[in-house]
């Protein structure tokens, strides 16, 4: 078991600042999934959200020096394409029957 | 060394992240997020976590996004896009919810971590893919397995939930086809147009005006 140092520890960025731009990462996503109306683009935000959780995920996995956090974003990752496939399935779908996804246009469950 | 790439590649994942909410284009949407997810592998490498920047890179950007701009292009849709209910209000009502939520994170994730520099030094063991692979594979089978099952599943009901509907379906056959014959009849008689001529010759010419007579219909 060798515990070669690969970084320089005087130069180590804190682990904080990850955290601090997981969360600004994770706020602009929600601002993004909160204001957009068209149906993708609030699944690319949603997609951002995913991604910023998994920086902080990583960092904490630095943090506590194991290794979870990084079989956690793998389990993510997974979970992640299966939500885009199904989801982009969803809106060929509907697109099929309503010509739009605007999701301000698409309320077939109301009526 | 490692604090100027990890400015200069926080700094990129922050321009683009908002290029991914602020540009009108789903495209341009995408693509910046191409770059967002790959700004945020680099700060994994530096984390220590080569191997799933790699997946990152592969499985993000390589093919979630790339099916992203698939569907875009084909449902061509961009451009136009209506502001929310409620107008400029109800949009910085929404951008500060978003903005709490932010702080709420920032709080929840700052307090136990704030300043200190990594627990323990980055060692090689820690780095290493044989490390990860054991556990991943001891501790952590059966999630794996779970998860494969998972794909699995969800490639069968996108293939369910996308497929075009057959003839019988169109004309009120199957469950698919009880379904759509309660839309509103234009974008029906639409849709099964654009069935027909995306099937070329190879379908019977009487399907679309069968399907609008509805016959099948309870």
């Amino acid at each position: 078991m060798s515990s070669v140092h690969l970084v320089n520890e005087s130069m180590a960025v804190p682990v904080g600042w990850y955290l601090m731009l997981a969360a600004v990462l994770f706020g602009i996503g929600t601002i993004g999934a909160l204001t957009r109306r068209n149906g993708i683009s609030i699944f690319l935000s949603i997609e951002l959200m995913l991604n910023a959780a998994n920086l902080a995920l990583i960092a904490y996995s630095r943090q506590l020096d194991q290794r979870t956090g990084q079989i956690l974003v793998f389990f993510v990752l997974a979970v992640a394409a299966a939500e885009a496939a199904v989801g982009l399935a969803l809106f060929i779908a509907v697109y099929r029957q309503r010509r739009t996804i605007d999701i301000n246009r698409i309320n077939l469950m109301r009526h | 060394m490692e604090m100027a790439i990890f400015a200069l590649f926080a700094l990129l994942a922050l321009g683009s992240s908002l290029v991914v909410i602020a540009h009108k284009s789903p495209i341009y949407s995408t693509l910046s997020l191409v770059l967002t997810l790959f700004s945020v592998a680099v700060l994994f490498v530096l984390l220590g976590a080569p191997f799933i920047a790699t997946l990152q890179l592969l499985i993000y950007a390589g093919a979630i996004l790339v099916l992203f701009l698939f569907v875009i292009m084909l449902l061509n849709v961009g451009g136009r896009e209506e502001g929310i209910p409620g107008g400029h209000r109800m949009q910085l009502a929404t951008a500060v919810l978003g903005a709490l939520v932010f702080t709420g994170m920032l709080w929840l994730l700052l307090r136990p971590a704030l300043g200190g520099l990594p627990h323990a030094p980055l060692t090689e063991e820690m780095v290493s893919l044989t490390g990860l692979a054991q556990e991943l594979f001891a501790e952590y089978l059966l999630p794996f397995e779970i998860v494969g099952l998972l794909l699995l599943v969800a490639v069968i009901g996108a293939t369910v939930i996308a497929r075009r509907p057959t003839p019988q379906e169109l004309s009120g056959g199957g469950v698919a086809g009880a379904a759509t014959a309660a839309l509103p009849e234009p974008s029906h008689a639409a849709w099964a147009h654009e069935a027909d001529r995306a099937g070329g010759g190879a379908r019977p010419a009487s399907i679309p005006g069968g399907s609008g007579s509805g016959g099948g219909r309870p």
